[in-house]
């Protein structure tokens, strides 16, 4: 299956079938820093991808300002 | 997997609460998420006039969404810091949403654009006065954002700030005893003398992951990319090692930071300390004169037992 990847943005391919947490499992990605999106439905831990499928794997952290001290 | 409420096909799963939602029953969840933080810090009513400050990406879009959604008189902040292609994306994305979504709902998009003002950008305006890049566009957002509010009478700032961002945060604030910060952690900030206007943070019951779910169920078209300036904050670091944790046991975030706020919000708790509170309860094991809470102290009932067993 073709998979998305951001920061970089780049895509690589993987043999499918296979269930969501065992390809984040794959590619070392945490779960809880992302999203995986078929098409352009969001699908579970359990959800089984196939190889037609088009896949976007989409990290959810952002940076933000690097003040953790700020004040206000 | 299905949904824990209606059984249908689940979009989406909640490990720190043990449950999975459709499309709906999330939203449902969210909604109720923010409503329990606006009720439980007393951030506004629905006669308030708020200002959200917007960034472009999925907190502040999002936040803007679920205030108009439930009802609230929520109108936006950008500002346009002139950082290329980054501000040139972002900008046009909050105006889309505004378009499509806000203004339909009767809200207005007020925008800044620091170049118009200062005459560049902010990574030349930073380099100009000898000063890193993101404190000086903290200054001049919260500058801006703080004279908008006070212009046009709103009673109260709200900002996506999420419960990565607060953990993070609180974390980054705790390894170093940081202390003074601690106080200025609270999701809401009211009013001061010196002319601030009250600051929230509604979404302070939702993490990361579950903005971005509810940004792409419902279709909030935001800009996945980053700042450019924010590589390598070590606020990216702290997030890190909290969702490690955060999979490894779900609820850690939450009750790190939940739990900051609960202590903090009650009032001195008894002057006995831990030790103090032992003092008085300890006395003399019956058998061995050892000290212990009960009659017969924990060694001397674990050797009777084994003593009990070998005969
Ligand atoms: S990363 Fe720095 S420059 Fe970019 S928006 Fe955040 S504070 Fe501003
Ligand atoms: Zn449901
Ligand atoms: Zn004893």
């Amino acid at each position: 299956m073709h998979i998305q990847l951001s920061h970089p943005s780049r895509t690589v391919e993987i043999k499918g079938p296979k269930k969501t947490k065992d390809l984040l499992k794959e590619l070392n990605l945490v779960v809880e820093a992302h999203l995986v999106i078929r098409g352009d439905e969001l699908v579970t831990e359990d959800e089984m991808l196939y190889d037609q499928d088009q896949i976007e794997i989409r990290p959810v952290i952002s940076g933000g300002s690097p003040r953790l001290t700020s004040p206000r | 997997m299905n949904c824990t409420k209606c059984k249908t096909r689940a979009v989406i799963d909640l490990p720190r609460h043990n449950a999975a939602f459709c499309k709906g029953c999330f939203n449902y969840y969210v909604h109720d998420q923010v409503g329990r933080a606006i009720k439980s810090e007393k951030m506004f009513g629905k006669d308030d006039r708020i200002l959200v400050a917007v960034s472009g990406g999925k907190d502040s879009l999002a936040l803007w969404d679920v205030l108009l959604k439930m009802g609230y008189k929520a109108d936006a902040l950008y500002v346009n810091l002139g950082i290329g292609g980054y501000s040139e994306v972002s900008h046009a994305k909050v105006v889309k949403f505004a378009e499509t979504v806000a203004a339909p709902l009767g809200a207005v998009l007020h925008v800044h654009t620091v170049e118009q003002e200062a005459g560049a950008g902010i990574k030349e305006l930073a380099m100009l006065i000898h000063r890193p890049t993101c404190s000086t566009c903290g200054t001049i957002k919260r500058y801006q954002f703080n004279r908008v509010a006070l212009e046009h009478k709103y009673d109260v700032m709200a900002t996506g700030h999420n419960l990565d961002d607060e953990a993070a945060r609180l974390l980054g604030n705790v390894l170093r005893w940081q202390e003074e910060y601690l106080d200025k952690q609270s999701p809401n900030l009211p009013a001061s003398l010196d002319g601030f206007a009250k600051k929230v943070k509604p979404l302070f019951r939702l993490s990361e992951r579950e903005l971005a779910a509810y940004s792409v169920l419902n279709r909030i078209d935001y800009i996945v990319e980053e700042c450019p300036m924010a590589k390598g904050a070590r606020t990216l670091l702290y997030k890190e090692v909290l969702n490690r944790l955060e999979t490894e046991s779900p609820g850690t975030k939450q009750a790190f930071y939940c739990g900051f706020l609960d202590k903090q919000r009650k009032p001195e708790s008894s002057p006995t300390t831990m030790a103090e509170k032992d003092q008085a309860m300890l006395h003399p094991c019956s058998v061995c004169q050892q000290p212990t809470t009960a009659d017969v102290c924990s060694y001397c009932k674990m050797m009777a037992r084994a003593k009990a067993h070998a005969s």
